[in-house]
């Protein structure tokens, strides 16, 4: 087959490496995703733990700690 | 355990792709049978190449999980199989869109590299479902790491058998003389190899890093809940849930 003149060979190869670039900016978005969901369980932790300080201080004090 | 060296190797990465590109198009010289479309296979060949590298390792990974019995090995082959199976997609997009400009046709079924890499593909696109049927971790694991051996031995034998075939109109880029490159398109292309297989590392190392840090907050979470909440389902996944 004839080689593609390059104003028909040019989408082609502007379709392929769009599709490579379009598959690794998915994957990092999903990335972020996770990452943000990490970030969230982690305050979650950070929350859970102050709680659990708090209530460890008011049985010690006997009295209630302000937050 | 798994974040070592990923700062470094991003960077690479990122130099190497830059790299690689400004060499497809401002270095590599038109071939003279195909002209410009040939720029797609600096993509597409390294793209499939890797895949099929990281299907042999999540085999690999597979044979050390039996072995040790180490619930590290398992995350390995999951992701590496996860990755393969992601830059196999966009090697299968990459070939359809070379072949539609150079044979006219989105695809061949005559063309045995096609169909072996589509068998390949499809194989493994059951790995997740697989997983998925097993709810037992350690059972999940251990046919997993099964699979991924017998499905990573399949790879060299579908790729001998396809170089043995006596008919194919597929172009080869790797073969005993060179695959008939000259010095400036060989280099491009071992360029263009080397950036995805660095950007493969990355991905796999950045995936596994987040895995992992998923997985101690949800020990965590659950040590800390204990007290408040005894009972925390886990969740149901293909993935490993704890190393």
């Amino acid at each position: 087959m004839p080689a593609l003149p390059l104003d028909d060979a040019g989408p082609y190869v502007a379709a392929a490496y769009l599709v490579f670039l379009a598959l690794v900016l998915i994957y990092v978005a999903i990335m972020a995703g996770k990452l943000a969901r990490l970030q969230r369980e982690l305050g979650e932790l950070t929350e859970l733990a102050e709680r659990r300080d708090r209530a460890r201080h008011e049985a010690a004090d006997g009295e209630p700690v302000s937050p | 355990m798994f974040a070592r060296g990923l700062r470094p190797l991003s960077a690479v990465t990122v130099a190497l792709l830059v790299g690689a590109f400004a060499l497809v198009f401002f270095y590599a010289p038109n071939d003279a049978d195909q002209g410009f479309i040939q720029k797609i296979f600096y993509l597409h060949v390294p793209l499939a190449i890797v895949a099929l590298c990281g299907f042999l390792a999540g085999g690999w990974f597979g044979v050390r999980y039996l072995r040790t019995r180490d619930r590290a090995h398992d995350l390995r082959a999951y992701v590496a199989i996860h990755l393969s199976l992601i830059l196999a997609v966009a090697a299968l997009v990459t070939g359809s869109i070379w072949a539609k400009a150079a044979w006219g046709h989105w695809w061949v079924w005559d063309e045995p590299t096609l169909v072996s890499f589509l068998i390949v593909f499809l194989l493994y696109a059951c790995y997740q479902p697989l997983r998925f049927s097993i709810e037992d971790p350690e059972r999940q694991a251990r046919t997993a790491s099964v699979f991924a051996i017998v499905a990573g031995a399949f790879v060299p034998l579908n790729f001998t058998a396809v170089r043995l075939a006596e008919s194919f109109s597929h172009p080869r880029v790797l073969s005993a003389t060179g695959g008939s490159m000259p010095g400036d398109m060989r280099i491009t292309f071992l360029v263009a190899l080397a950036a995805m297989a660095c950007l493969f590392m990355t991905l796999w190392k950045y995936e596994l890093t987040s895995k992992q840090a998923s997985m101690q907050l949800r020990a965590l979470k659950r040590r800390l809940a204990a007290d408040d909440d005894p009972w925390v389902p886990a969740r149901r996944s293909a993935a490993p849930q704890q190393l």
